[in-house]
């Protein structure tokens, strides 16, 4: 089990690495530990990245899945990113369903997700002002 | 040709019983996918030893195995839980004793090239998978 929780802190977003094989209890504990610093340091959004990790079954799956709902609440927007192709072949053969998660190839392409989303936000409110 | 056995009795056997089917897979020259399935699939049925068998005690015991197709890996999961008594009941999706999604019997059938599973009520759960190349 991990002793730090790999929570990195990227300006208003967080990213989360998942390394290793990582056992039922450390994987609730990083859940908790994630919504936690979601609430208290008010992130943005949070990217969890899964590549490093050995197996994602479908306890895993649902933490994470759980995770993402969670963070939802809290108001910030959650990708998981990094899965390979075996374990996204292995997660539709075993019928785990991720349809509510936003997913992405990568971290990198998680940021672009994070950083169209912001601009698009952005311009929205560019707009209001022209009205107002 | 030896045999790897890993008792399942706690929360951290299931990561015993991962890295033992990784290691046998990789050694019998399994593919990334090929080893990633059945490394899962195990994880599911050990996680099912802990839920539903008395005490959450079992055995897996893992071995390479030579089939038509090549080499491959077998893997014997072994309880003396209370059994299943309807066995087409639990290989359906979504049947659940346990309120959970009823996917892990089912799923991990879906992931390897052979699956059986047999079972005496009152006397426990055996469930073999085997995983090669395809
Ligand atoms: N080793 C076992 N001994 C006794 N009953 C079992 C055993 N494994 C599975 N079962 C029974 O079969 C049912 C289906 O198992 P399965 O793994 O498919 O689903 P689950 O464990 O209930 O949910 P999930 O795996 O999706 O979390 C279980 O709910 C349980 O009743
Ligand atoms: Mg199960």
């Amino acid at each position: 089990m991990p002793d730090v929780v790999p929570i990195m802190r990227m300006g208003p977003d967080l990213l989360v690495t998942l390394q290793g094989d990582l056992d039922d209890r450390a994987v609730e504990q990083i859940e908790q530990e994630v919504t936690d610093q979601v609430a208290r340091t008010s992130a943005r959004a949070v990217l969890v990245d899964v590549s490093g990790l050995a197996v994602l079954d479908s306890f895993v799956a649902r933490v994470l899945a759980r995770l993402v709902s969670m963070v939802r609440l809290l108001g910030a927007d959650a990708t998981l990113v990094g899965i390979s192709p075996a374990v996204a072949i292995t997660l539709v053969e075993l019928g785990v369903s991720l349809r509510h998660v936003n997913t992405a190839l990568n971290a990198e392409q998680g940021m672009g997700r994070l950083r169209r989303l912001r601009e698009g936000d952005a311009s929205r409110w560019a707009g209001h002002d022209d009205r107002g | 040709m030896v045999a790897t056995v890993v008792v399942i009795s706690g929360e951290s056997d299931l990561l015993d019983v991962r890295s033992a089917l990784r290691t046998a897979a990789e050694r019998a020259g399994l593919r990334l996918t090929a080893t990633t399935k059945l490394v899962t699939a195990g994880s599911e049925l050990a996680r099912n030893i802990l839920r539903y068998a008395t005490g959450g005690q079992g055995t897996v015991t893992i071995e390479e195995c030579t089939t038509r197709a090549g080499r491959g890996v077998r893997a014997v999961f072994v309880d003396q839980g209370p059994g299943i008594a309807d066995l087409d009941e639990v290989m359906r999706d979504g049947f659940s004793s346990g309120g959970s999604l009823g996917i892990g019997l089912p799923g991990s059938r879906r992931l390897v090239d052979e699956f059986t599973i047999d079972s005496m009520p009152g006397r426990g759960t055996t469930v073999v998978i085997s995983q090669w190349d395809r």
